[in-house]
């Protein structure tokens, strides 16, 4: 009896370990290109974080044909970082040990993507993120870490100069979850809102979760004409309801992270008429986006969610520039090859704008958008209206048109 | 549990009609339990009302243009309204801990994940109520009673399922092992939770549908001098429904002979097991009130917060154990101090540190979790607890 048991358990190891080792074993025959993506699958934060990962794959089965003529099979490999740092740095190293992975689509937190892409960087694995803002992704200046949304210094920024324009609001209390993509953005936010002579009356960490009560007493005391929360949306959606019910009046704002028809999901009513800045606007607002809404509804029988075109669009960077290295040397090409090249994108003309990177990895134009939410149905929060649209370019892209533009105004340096 | 409960001590039948009122049930098992809640939450309220206060002397403008006095003044009562809330949320599942305790002398740690079941559930049923329409027809009472009684069973028998399957093939190994099933089971938990919700639902925020329930989302303005503070619905069912609970389990627990199978289990298990007691159903049933009143907590909180997910117990569920120790783990009356003491320490602490410009709320941890260890430095065994030889 006993050794039988011992025996069993020795036979499930094996089985489990052969079972681990033949997924392990890659397509090694020079021919397969896999693409992997980096998002929050499970855990709160999932519905956008499962847009990126269907917007990857939808990309890959529209895009990949020239790869296909090319005599390349092109795979699709999702990882669920669970919004965690710990996560996305474990699935990171599985990635950079699968040789046949090429690029890296993700994340969805700069606080996750940040460790994340370290890995990637020593590897040369490029990454390509539809939706970090945080700037220090690309202000690290690696030559593998690029993305084509808007920079959290400019979002805060035009988040502040939105509050100063609004009607009897004159101080702000700022509130953010204690992550990097959180705090950053506040961080901006509440520099700017004082730059604009509003009163910031507190600036505040929390890593609550769910029960607001005793964090919003101050913010009631204290009567804020505007209450600003850096984080996501299934914090933000929470505090909003819970602010609402404990009598605060005043203006919501949120920046992209609020931008998820979750938002409305948790909030409910008390998701009308609060306001979010975002780099990625609704798609409605891209012609070209109409196909890829039609095809993504049809194959994953929802709505697509905020970063689920971008993603779409960072996939075919991905593709095209594999693509342009294959038709020039006619092997496959390495890692570092493909980083180049994805730096190297001018021009890349997708269905949510036309993307050229700066040095640093950013994409020198980026839109930036004041958004306000009209509904509390979920199904309706892609008709959000916009405010206001700003196109501002990356600090890198600025400096080079300030030199154009003044080449001998420059006496002092 | 240790012998000190809720209850007067027992005095040998003085045939007084004084003694006999005291003795009377209204008084020994609702006015008692009562009266000793309402000193705790006076005497908590008072004493940290007092220290703000101090603390308003001491720095009387911590930032320009904010007189500290002034905004304690504004934020008093909805400091205390939220610190009561959440302190008995606490409560009630720091007696999880402690009953386990009481008749196992380990920690269940499986119990913050009970407490997630519970909301999950409670979600679950008011979510399928809404499904089936009419929700508004339902009357607010048998609506709470049906959501928070149905987390009640389910956790219940969940923790008494826990219990059959991971902790008694074990009860005799050293103490440490089955604080690491307790662990595995909680993860499993989380993870059984997130697949039945992502096969289901594919989706992880479970929003409590209140959005047609006007009566619980109101709230009721109440005025405290010259502050109006606007009191949840939600907070009051939490106090009431706390109340009316732990007033059903100081009874069971000292009223009923199934109470007193618990106590002698408690005491001594082998002994209590030779008198003829049914040591594993005693066992079983101290699981399922324990769950039960997690699981009832969890519904609770569920309603109050508006949103859960499968990882919402954790924080809750660790602060509810540090209000078990804190108030002497294995004592009933303790865990109830010590869950209402650190919910309205973390309360207090969330409206003043927000004023320190150099500190601010993220240390409110830290400051509530320094008062635990300066209190566990001078009371080793809680502020209620008596010394046991051997803890985990």
């Amino acid at each position: 009896m006993k050794i039988s048991r011992k025996l069993f358990v020795l036979v499930l190891v094996v089985a489990m370990g052969l079972m681990l080792s033949a997924t392990l074993v890659n397509a090694q025959d020079g021919t397969v290109i896999r693409i992997a993506s980096q998002s929050p699958l499970s855990g709160g934060q999932s519905v956008v974080g499962t847009a990126i990962r269907n917007g990857t794959e939808l990309a890959i089965m529209q895009l990949a044909g020239p790869l296909t003529e090319l005599g390349y099979t092109v795979e699709f490999v999702p990882y669920d970082d669970q919004a965690t740092a710990d996560v996305g740095v474990s699935n990171a190293q599985l990635i950079v040990n699968d040789p046949a992975i090429l690029a890296v689509v993700g994340h969805y937190n700069s606080g996750v993507a940040i460790p994340s892409s370290e890995v990637y960087n020593d590897n040369d694995l490029v990454m390509v993120s539809p939706a970090n803002t945080g700037v220090n992704i690309t202000d690290r200046g690696y030559a593998t870490v690029n993305r084509i949304c808007g920079r959290d210094d400019a979002q805060g920024a035009a988040g502040a100069q939105f509050a100063a324009t609004l009607d009897g609001v004159e101080s702000v209390y700022v509130l953010h979850d204690t992550t990097t993509y959180g705090q950053g953005v506040a961080d901006f936010f509440s520099a700017e809102a004082e730059a604009q002579g509003l009163t910031v009356l507190g600036f505040e960490g929390t890593e609550e979760t769910a029960n607001f009560e005793g964090i919003i007493q101050p913010i009631i005391a204290l009567e804020p004409d505007l209450v600003y929360f850096g984080g996501i949306y299934d914090r933000g959606g929470i505090l909003i309801s819970q602010l609402r019910t404990a009598g605060y009046t005043g203006v919501f704002l949120g920046p992209d992270g609020m931008d998820s028809s979750e938002f409305a999901n948790i909030a409910g009513e008390a998701a009308i008429g609060t306001y979010y800045t975002t780099t990625g606007a609704p798609v409605t607002v891209f012609p070209e986006a109409a196909q890829f809404v039609e095809d993504y509804t049809a194959e994953f029988e929802m709505d697509p969610q905020p970063y689920a075109a971008q993603s779409y669009d960072v996939t075919g960077i991905i593709i095209t520039a594999i693509t342009q290295l294959i038709e020039e040397n006619g092997t496959l090409p390495t890692r570092a090859e493909v980083a180049a090249a994805v730096r190297a994108t001018t021009e890349y003309q997708g269905i949510t704008g036309n993307y050229t990177f700066d040095d640093n990895g950013d994409p020198e134009m980026a839109s930036y958008y004041i958004i306000s939410v009209d509904s509390s149905d979920p199904a309706l929060w892609g008709s959000n209206t916009i405010l206001s649209t700003q196109m501002i370019p990356s600090p890198l892209a600025a400096m080079a048109m300030m030199e154009e533009m003044m080449p001998e105004a420059t006496p002092g340096s | 549990m240790s012998s000190e409960t809720l209850t007067p001590p027992q005095v040998p039948a003085l045939d007084s009609p004084w003694r006999r009122l005291l003795d009377s049930f209204p008084v020994r098992y609702i006015l008692y339990p009562v009266g000793q809640m309402v000193i705790f939450i006076a005497g908590a309220a008072g004493i940290l009302t007092l220290l703000s206060v101090l603390l308003a002397l001491l720095v009387p403008e911590p930032r320009p243009n904010i007189v500290l006095m002034d905004q304690i003044g504004k934020q008093l009562p909805g400091m205390i309204i939220s610190g009561i809330s959440i302190g008995f949320v606490y409560s009630m599942v720091a007696l999880g801990y402690t009953l386990v305790y009481g008749v196992l002398k380990f920690i269940n740690f499986a119990h913050s994940e009970i407490f997630m079941v519970g909301s999950v559930i409670g979600f679950e049923v008011m979510q399928r109520i809404e499904d089936v329409g009419f929700i508004q027809l339902w009357h607010p009472v048998a609506l709470v009673v049906t959501i928070v009684g149905s987390a009640m069973i389910i956790s219940g028998l969940l923790a008494v399922l826990i219990e059959r399957v991971a902790y008694r093939p074990l009860r005799n190994a050293p103490r440490l092992v089955p604080l690491i099933t307790a662990i595995g089971i909680s993860f499993f938990l989380i993870d059984f939770v997130r697949a039945i919700e992502a096969i289901t639902r594919n989706d992880f925020n479970l929003t409590y549908p209140t959005g047609d329930l006007s009566y619980l989302r109101t709230p009721i303005p109440m005025t405290f001098g010259e502050t109006t503070v606007n009191v949840r619905i939600t907070s009051i069912i939490i106090v009431l429904a706390a109340v009316i609970m732990l007033i059903i389990l100081n009874y069971f627990v000292n009223g009923t002979k199934l109470g007193r199978g618990i106590r002698a289990v408690s005491q001594d298990r082998t002994t209590a097991g030779l008198m003829g007691i049914n040591v594993n159903l005693m066992i079983s049933i101290t699981f399922f009130v324990g769950g039960a009143l997690g699981g009832a907590a969890g519904a609770l909180f569920g309603l109050n917060v508006g949103t859960v997910t499968p990882y919402v117990g954790f924080i809750p569920g660790l602060k509810a154990f540090t209000a078990a120790v804190l108030g002497g783990i294995g004592n009933v009356t303790g865990a109830l101090l010590g869950g209402l003491t650190l919910g309205m320490v973390e309360s207090f602490l969330n409206g003043v540190l927000v004023y320190f410009p150099a500190l601010g709320q993220r240390y409110t941890d830290i400051f509530a979790f320094s008062v635990l260890i300066l209190i566990l430095i001078f009371r080793p065994s809680g502020l209620l607890g008596e010394r046991v030889d051997e803890k985990v």
